[in-house]
């Protein structure tokens, strides 16, 4: 039973190894990036569960409520999440310059392609 | 997609309310949730419905390239701004107790204008990254 | 949430790869709402379902909307993620229990924050006041990552036509 608190972290562990999986194992450029979101994803629901307290509420001060979640993971994964927006635009902009570049978006080929003469 | 009527009535009435939840979101972070990075993704996103909806000439009359070149340092700049400011009156970096009178105010308006930096350099960047795709697949079609 | 991730690993048509990682961002921000932290709700259901979409979508419609390879399950990369994910589960054993008051992640700066940012800055929303007060440097370092991120994209898909000739593309 003392092993159900934890289970937030096996969900979020998961989340990452998908991922993990997407990026390692998968050779096309854009479903990549979509796994490195997935995998920023499971960071930011670890941070999120981290700060949550039983029975607090949100963060905003009122006069009913005495205990509240702690505000400084939301803080930052907030910040990080319009950071990881910008940075995947980045990501897919690469991937539409590698595109008309080679030709092609799956890994193994571009490889291949500049393996040739 | 100018074609769908409905599509165009529907986005036509969204518009204000979008552009408008997205100042409320905006200037009532302070008391609720909300900022300056949720501003400028929505502020963003109202735009983004437009320019799909309308086409990328219309939008881009709406809100030129140079402004949203502009924008993106304008928030940079207001933000690190507002820190050199608070040097210059004789605070420390980013400390906005010595803006006003009362530290409580200081700090109040430092965040509201440092919120303000935020949110316009947000929706220049989102804006001008989706206006920037959109533009290079047009150019590519015509090469 | 994991049906929605396994689908995005098995499909191979990337459409509908980009459409269930949208759908993953929304569910992520239901679960957000869950756990008291309706900030970050708020951005993720803005950022991840709408723009980071739209973006994807841009990106399929300059490239293509197909993953060429078959999608076979690729023994290598697995024994390396069941790998990480083990040793992942082993660490998490030791850390606290969900929505433990007393985890030290609550005892640090945290009740700090709660108790005096309210008087301090006079703003009850805590998370705003630490964003852009308390944080100040941090939130500048972000703003500054949004803005460089921002003018790579133009370098690399604005059409400086006005620089010189555009280099032809090498046809490979």
């Amino acid at each position: 039973m003392s092993l159900f608190g934890l289970y937030n972290y096996w969900i979020v562990v998961f989340l990452m190894m998908a991922g993990f999986y997407v990026v390692v194992a998968h050779e096309n450029l854009i479903k990549k990036i979509v796994g490195l979101n997935v995998f920023q994803a499971s960071v930011f629901i670890l941070y999120i569960t981290v700060g949550k307290v039983q029975g607090g509420t949100a963060p905003i001060i009122g006069e009913n409520f005495t205990i509240y979640s702690n505000p400084l993971p939301h803080v930052l994964i907030l910040t990080a999440i319009v950071v990881g927006v910008a940075t995947t635009a980045l990501g897919l902009a690469l991937v539409i310059r590698i595109k008309e570049a080679y030709g092609t978006i799956e890994d193994d080929e571009i490889a291949a392609l500049e393996e040739e003469p | 997609m100018y074609s769908y009527l409905v599509l165009r009535v529907v986005a036509k009435l969204l518009m204000p309310f979008i552009l408008l939840f997205a100042l409320y979101v905006q200037f009532h972070g302070d008391f609720g949730p909300g900022g300056g990075f949720q501003a400028g993704v929505i502020f963003a996103a109202g735009f983004i419905l437009y320019a799909l909806i309308f086409g990328l000439q219309k939008a881009g009359r709406v809100l030129p390239r140079g402004i949203l070149r502009f924008g993106i340092a304008l928030g940079v700049l207001i933000f690190a701004g507002v820190g050199v400011y608070n040097l210059l009156v004789g605070g420390k970096y980013l400390d906005y107790s010595a803006m006003a009178q009362n530290p409580v105010h200081g700090q109040h308006l430092g965040i509201l204008l440092v919120e303000l930096g935020v949110g316009v350099t947000v929706a220049s960047v989102m804006i001008m990254v989706f206006f920037t795709f959109a533009r290079h697949r047009n150019t590519k079609g015509s090469d | 949430m994991a049906l929605t991730v396994i689908a995005i690993i098995r499909l191979r048509n990337l459409y509908a790869v980009v459409m269930l990682a949208s759908i993953f961002s929304l569910m992520a921000a239901a679960i957000f709402v869950i756990l008291d932290a309706v900030d970050v709700a708020f951005t993720e259901a803005a950022v991840g379902a709408g723009i980071s979409t739209v973006l994807g979508l841009g990106t399929i419609a300059l490239t293509t909307s197909e993953e060429k390879k078959p999608t076979r399950l690729k023994l290598f990369p697995l024994l390396v993620v069941l790998i990480t994910g083990g040793a992942l589960i082993y660490g998490t054993l030791d850390l606290a229990k969900y929505g433990d008051p007393n985890a030290p992640a609550h005892k640090h700066v945290a009740p700090t924050y709660l108790k005096e940012a309210p008087e301090k800055t006079g703003i009850p929303n805590v998370v705003t006041s630490v964003l852009a007060s308390y944080r100040g440097y941090d939130t500048l370092g972000e703003v500054t990552v949004i803005f460089t991120a921002g003018v790579g994209v133009i370098l690399l898909l604005g059409n400086w036509r006005f620089i010189g000739r555009r280099r032809e593309d090498n046809d490979v």
